[in-house]
């Protein structure tokens, strides 16, 4: 994962897809300065990574921002706060609330 | 995820998150730990959650004694039923396809009903892959809480699907939810 995310051309990308998921590779590849082959073997390696998935959708592949894998690293080495679980419903319902 | 555009994507009329997780275990497991209110309890936002596996079958979440006791405490008043919804279609241990609308507060519940689909396969023998599909077309409450928006502005409202995902990997994999 941290080699996939070495690269500034895949952090583009997966700024692209944060900014807004579920993209085609015609339009990834609108975005960058580069050969649709180019794009393409940057989105295999971020998927061989977990960071980007791709799904069928009739004859075009789109492809999602996947966060789960920095999600590991993030709840594995910064946040080991369990109490959270029994208030997160109550503690939402509360944020929700507010929002209004 | 600070967002709710985040991990949408607007395909014709569609919204869709999309979130996968490799966990070191089997379908069958990954199966019971989704649909058993025994082990559904245990991670995420840990209000059980119970199912009719079969098309047309009932789908609730219920908060927890505990949960209902903190809420009390707090001041607020929560739901009995937290999330509704009908089962689609169950395919044990490899996909399930469900309704599902937030009850927690009156915009989630009126974001009525979205669909989520888990897709469970097994990439290697002992690893399985598990992919949540959550369209939440119309819904933007739920899109905004499933999203993990809502963890990020301090108050603990949970990390969504990536932090729920998270959650089952540790459990299913160490025996324990990410306690340390």
């Amino acid at each position: 994962m941290f080699k996939a995310l070495a690269d500034p051309t895949r952090r583009f990308l997966l700024d692209q897809l944060f900014a807004r998921d579920g993209r085609t590779l015609t339009e990834l590849e609108s975005a960058v300065e580069m050969t649709r082959y180019g794009v393409m073997k940057h989105l295999r390696v971020l998927e061989e990574a977990g960071l980007v998935v791709s799904r069928k959708s009739g004859r075009e592949k789109l492809h999602f921002l996947n966060p789960v894998p920095i999600r590991l690293i993030h709840d594995r080495w910064i946040d080991k706060y369990t109490e959270r679980h029994v208030t997160a419903l109550v503690d939402l319902k509360n944020q929700l609330e507010e929002q209004r | 995820m600070t967002t709710t555009e985040t991990t949408d994507t607007t395909q014709g009329e569609r919204t869709l998150q999309v979130y996968r997780v490799y966990i070191k275990t089997t379908p069958e497991k990954i199966w019971q730990a989704i649909t058993d209110p025994e082990w559904n309890a245990r991670y995420g936002y840990a209000a059980p959650q119970h199912f009719e596996l079969r098309p047309g079958g009932s789908f609730r979440s219920t908060a927890s004694e505990e949960m209902r006791r903190v809420s009390d405490e707090m001041g607020y008043g929560i739901p009995d039923v937290v999330v509704d919804g009908e089962v689609l279609e169950a395919d044990p241990p490899r996909k399930l396809v469900q309704t599902f609308r937030m009850l927690m507060d009156p915009a989630a519940a009126a974001d009525g009903f979205t669909r989520l689909t888990y897709d469970i396969f097994e990439v290697a023998p002992g690893v399985s892959r598990l992919t949540v599909t959550h369209d939440v077309t119309g819904a933007p409450t739920l899109a905004a809480v499933v999203a993990g928006a809502y963890e990020d502005q301090g108050g603990g409202g949970g990390g969504g699907w990536a932090w729920i995902l998270s959650d089952l990997k540790s459990l299913l994999e160490t025996g324990s939810i990410l306690a340390g």
